[in-house]
């Protein structure tokens, strides 16, 4: 299946908009980027990456433009535009808030 | 940042929409790119280019089905899709005409016969009526433990309206209508009614042009004013403004016309007045409160409820009555009524049993319509399948089968208005005008918002029906194995079953209402051709009555009735001329009490009709002579007094014996004997559907009476005739006011109980056909969908040695199986019904075999001829083939 089942629903929309926050990206590196930053922990689809950046563009929070590659082949960059970084930082705060919620609960003693 | 945010997307979205070219061109050099960046990763890490390929495809997990999704991320799928698969589904509407014209003629009729009855009812009973306010309003009416809604008395409206604390205002009208109006060509005896002052003011209705009655135009003393109807301003003054002003003659006083009313109005306890003046209490009846003849109308007051009105009321009529115990000893109640209660009462219950006959063939012809798509999506299970593999979601696949769905739903609507707004107008112009007159609602019924609103909702609700059966019954598992087998699942088999018994439904139901329009046409054909016991055709009639004033004494009355005939009699034409006191085939009206001269009076009442003839009158109607003879011409007051009776009077009071010669008196008469010099042949004096009553008959001029009937018969066209009957009237005397005229012909299809009889069978007769029609096609899309599911076991059949006849017997009895069950069901539940209609039938029995017979006979062949389809495919089943599909 496309879907990434190890990943949190919605996660995916995050972590893209966090790799396109620190720099312009196109699809193939935003796929090994993620991989190699989580380590391979996070295994992302190559089939799902493409329609959450198509969604995360047609929202308004990445734009998309045509320029060349480090391999000089044209490609589709995304850049993270003022309203998705406005997202992201909700996001983020939604994960945060959540992540220490789920952790404190694991932690629970049990008796 | 909503705005912002729009900055972004709208332009993109347009981009999608329009630039739809480019959007693909780029989504595939996006993913091309991404591929091509793996293959060289996977060579580096030492595949072969091939594998290399394969590799990268791979962790897509389908490229076409990543391109889908990404386009759907997009939106532009979903009005791309939705333009798409319309076209489609028009397409494949058109590739399959013998479906798309079966199910497109059963929702045309479905929602044809929905509209209309709503179109009726949403006239009746929903839109508002054109008066200000119009809940306020309520009709009040005087209590007695006889009758609750009981007519009142002028002085009591004057005391209600004094002593009530509930009513803004209350006011009357009378119910004695009509007047006499003065024209050009002579008297005319025109619709209208005398109302209080506040009348129109209370209903809350302006006239469109000048003004309301004044609040004390109703005084005896003041000037006579009236105003007119729409209708009467068109016709009368031609609708010219200076129609106000002008002064009329009505009912001999001159009366001045100060106001139109607008054209939407309308009052059905007087649907056709045309002419409103105002009640002056000159009527003798309005000066005893024991004669009751107004109807009253209040307007709340804006906090009280009709129950605390009711309440006011109550004490004010207990007050009245030991006030007046004299005249209103019985009358200590009123009664409140909402004012839309009083005005569409009498056809609201039938109205609500034709809506819910209308639902029921609303519903069965979406059933039908479903079984048939089920039919069809059922030969689509392939192309389902193929569509799924190369791509196509779940959701995908459902909107494709709602669009279907709706679309089909969408034309059948389309047509149904159309055929509706026909169907509105006929069955409105099959109301004759009189009884229009008194459902004034009904007047300018046609398509509106409401009704094509609803229109609309029923179609949503039958494509969504449409789309959702066949998608439950085309599971996704299926969409998975269809490829490889033709997979049978559990929804079709209940499906099955359940249609098979809808079926069996709707043919019983077709079989009751079929059997209902049988009886009702053969009761309706009976009544017009009943023995009125003499010709009916080539006969003009009218009636004419006369100012009081003139023509008081008898002999000028017999003067009056020899001048019309002799003057009519010489008309081109016209072959005999009588008069009689009335048109025969009409109400039972002028009884009287007979004795028979030398029987003892022991305070019985022998109740006949009287009728006052000319000595033509038998002759021109061509009766048949029993026995005696006919009156002579010159049988008048001066010779002895003489009566001719009926069979029916000659059988009932001379028991039998010949009555020829006998005595009688008369209750006007009751010291002159009169002797009886013929009997006559019964002839229909009463209602066309009564029994026969006995009649007796007196010369006029012996009995001259105000007011009688002319009779001609004619070798020419009778209707012709009538213009020159009533010129030659008014000729003799322009004050004489002419009504009825008309030919027997007429007269008889118009009567009260033919239009009873001919709606009844018309509205049952239309049901009936459109139940009959959708429990065929219902029964071809059962069978049809049961062959489809069987054709593995036909194939195994004929393979082992069936024939072709063997599988068409296989078939056809399944057929013959569901209608012989419907029919039974049917034929049982007609004769319930039948007696039911059993006050409706005339000179037909409930066991009417013919049609007993008839109607089953067509219902099975025609079930049968429906059957043949299915039957033919089934029977051309390849064997090999359709075991290889298994």
């Amino acid at each position: 299946m496309s879907k990434p089942t190890d990943l949190v629903q919605g996660t995916l929309d995050l972590l893209i908009l966090k790799i396109l926050a620190l720099e312009p990206l196109h699809g193939w590196a935003i796929g090994q980027r993620l991989k190699q930053v989580s380590g391979d922990t996070l295994q992302v689809s190559d089939g799902s990456l493409y329609p959450a950046l198509h969604k995360l563009e047609q929202e308004g929070w990445i734009k998309a433009e045509w320029k060349p590659s480090e391999n000089n082949r044209r490609a589709k960059f995304y850049t993270l535009t003022r309203p998705g970084r406005k997202e992201l930082e909700r996001e983020a705060a939604n994960w945060n808030r959540l992540s220490t919620a789920i952790s404190l609960v694991v932690q629970l003693k049990e008796t | 940042m909503r705005l912002e945010h729009w900055f972004y997307t709208v332009p993109l979205r347009l981009r999608s929409l329009f630039w739809r070219a480019q959007v693909e061109a780029e989504l595939d050099e996006e993913l091309r790119y991404h591929l091509e960046r793996q293959i060289e990763v996977n060579i580096a890490a030492g595949m072969s280019a091939e594998e290399a390929r394969y590799a990268a495809l791979r962790a897509m997990h389908g490229l076409d089905q990543r391109k889908e999704e990404c386009r759907d991320m997009r939106r532009l799928n979903f009005v791309d899709n939705l333009w798409r698969d319309s076209r489609y589904a028009i397409r494949q509407l058109g590739k399959n005409p013998g479906f798309a014209c079966t199910a497109i003629f059963v929702l045309t009729l479905g929602t044809s016969a929905a509209i209309v009855i709503l179109g009726f009812a949403d006239a009746a009973l929903l839109k508002p009526l054109p008066y200000r306010d119009q809940s306020r309003l309520v009709a009040v009416f005087e209590s007695s433990p006889r009758n609750a809604r009981s007519i009142v008395s002028y002085l009591d409206f004057t005391d209600w309206k004094n002593l009530n604390n509930v009513f803004s205002s209350i006011d009357a009208f009378a119910l004695n209508g009509g007047f006499t109006l003065m024209t050009s060509t002579g008297a005319e005896s025109v619709p209208g009614t005398r109302v209080s002052a506040g009348f129109f003011h209370t209903l809350g209705v302006t006239p469109l042009l000048g003004r309301d009655f004044k609040p004390d135009e109703d005084s005896p003393g003041a000037t006579r004013t009236i105003i007119i109807s729409y209708a009467a301003w068109q016709r009368r003054f031609s609708a010219r403004e200076d129609a106000l002003g002008q002064t009329v003659t009505l009912n001999g006083t001159s009366s001045t016309i100060i106001g139109v009313l607008p054209p939407d109005f309308h009052f059905a306890p007087f649907g056709g007045a045309e002419f409103w003046t105002t009640l002056r209490s000159t009527d003798p009846c309005e000066k005893q409160r024991g004669c009751h003849n107004l109807m009253t109308i209040g307007r709340l007051k804006d906090e009280v409820s009709i129950q605390n009105a009711a309440a006011d009321m109550q004490l004010i009529a207990q007050q009245l009555s030991k006030d007046y115990p004299d005249s209103n000893r019985d009358f200590g109640a009123a009664t409140l009524v909402p004012l839309r209660d009083v005005i569409v009462g009498d056809v609201r219950p039938v109205l609500l049993i034709l809506l819910s006959g209308a639902g029921l063939l609303l519903l069965i012809a979406y059933v039908n319509v479903t079984t048939l798509l089920l039919l069809r999506s059922d030969k689509r299970g392939r192309e389902i399948a193929v569509r799924g593999a190369v791509g196509a979601s779940t959701a995908r696949l459902f909107q494709q089968f709602a669009i279907e769905g709706l679309v089909l739903a969408a034309v059948g609507g389309l047509f149904g208005l159309v055929f509706a707004e026909w169907g509105m107008r006929f069955l409105a112009r099959l109301i004759p005008g009189d009884k229009l007159a008194s459902m004034p609602y009904f007047r300018d019924l046609g398509l509106n918002i409401s009704t094509i609103g609803f229109s609309c909702f029923i179609s949503v609700l039958g494509g969504l029906l449409f789309a959702i059966i066949p998608i439950a019954r085309t599971s996704l598992s299926q969409i998975r194995t269809g490829l490889k087998e033709g997979s049978r699942g559990n929804a079709g088999i209940t499906w099955r079953r359940l249609g098979s018994k809808l079926v069996v439904l709707e043919v019983a139901v077709a079989i009751v209402l079929m059997v209902g329009a049988g009886l009702l046409g053969k009761s309706l054909y009976q009544l017009l051709h009943v023995d009125t016991g003499f010709r009916t055709d080539h006969l003009a009639l009218l009636s004419l009555t006369w100012p009081p004033a003139s023509y008081g004494k008898d002999q000028q009355k017999i003067v009056l009735e020899r001048e019309v005939m002799s003057r009519i009699s010489s008309l081109p034409g016209v072959e005999s001329v009588a008069v009689s006191l009335t048109s025969p085939v009409g109400p039972a009206w002028g009884s009287s009490n007979l004795h028979v001269v030398g029987q003892p009076i022991q305070g019985e009442h022998n109740e006949v009709l009287h009728r006052q003839v000319s000595s033509a009158y038998f002759t021109t109607l061509q009766a048949r002579l029993l026995s005696g003879r006919y009156f002579a011409d010159n049988e008048d007051a001066s010779k002895p007094l003489v009566a001719i009776v009926n069979r029916t009077l000659a059988k009932k009071y001379f028991s039998g014996a010949d009555a020829l010669g006998k005595q009688i008196y008369y209750d006007w008469q009751p010291q002159l004997p009169i002797q009886i010099v013929g009997v006559v042949d019964d002839l229909k004096e009463g209602p066309l559907e009564g029994e026969a009553l006995p009649v007796l008959y007196v010369p006029f001029e012996q009995k001259p009476v105000a007011g009688f009937a002319v009779l001609v018969r004619t070798s020419q066209a009778e209707a012709l005739l009538l213009p020159n009957m009533i010129s030659t009237i008014h000729a003799i005397d322009p004050l004489i006011s002419i009504s009825n005229s008309q030919t027997m012909t007429e007269r008889i299809n118009q009567s009260p109980s033919a239009y009873l009889h001919r709606s009844a069978a018309w509205v049952v007769g239309a049901f009936a056909a459109a139940a009959f029609l959708l429990s065929i096609v219902g029964l071809y899309g059962v069978v049809a969908y049961s062959t489809s599911q069987r054709t593995q076991e036909i194939g195994v059949r004929m393979a082992l040695g069936a024939q072709r006849r063997n599988v068409y017997q296989l078939i056809l009895s399944e057929a013959g199986r569901l209608t012989a069950m419907g029919v039974v069901l049917g034929l049982g539940c007609s004769l319930a019904a039948a007696r039911l209609l059993r006050t409706m039938l005339f000179g037909v029995s409930t066991w009417d075999a013919p049609t007993l017979l008839a109607v089953p006979v067509v219902l099975v062949i025609s079930a049968l001829l429906a059957s043949c389809i299915p039957a033919r495919r089934a029977g051309s089943v390849n064997p090999v083939e359709a075991l290889r599909s298994e």
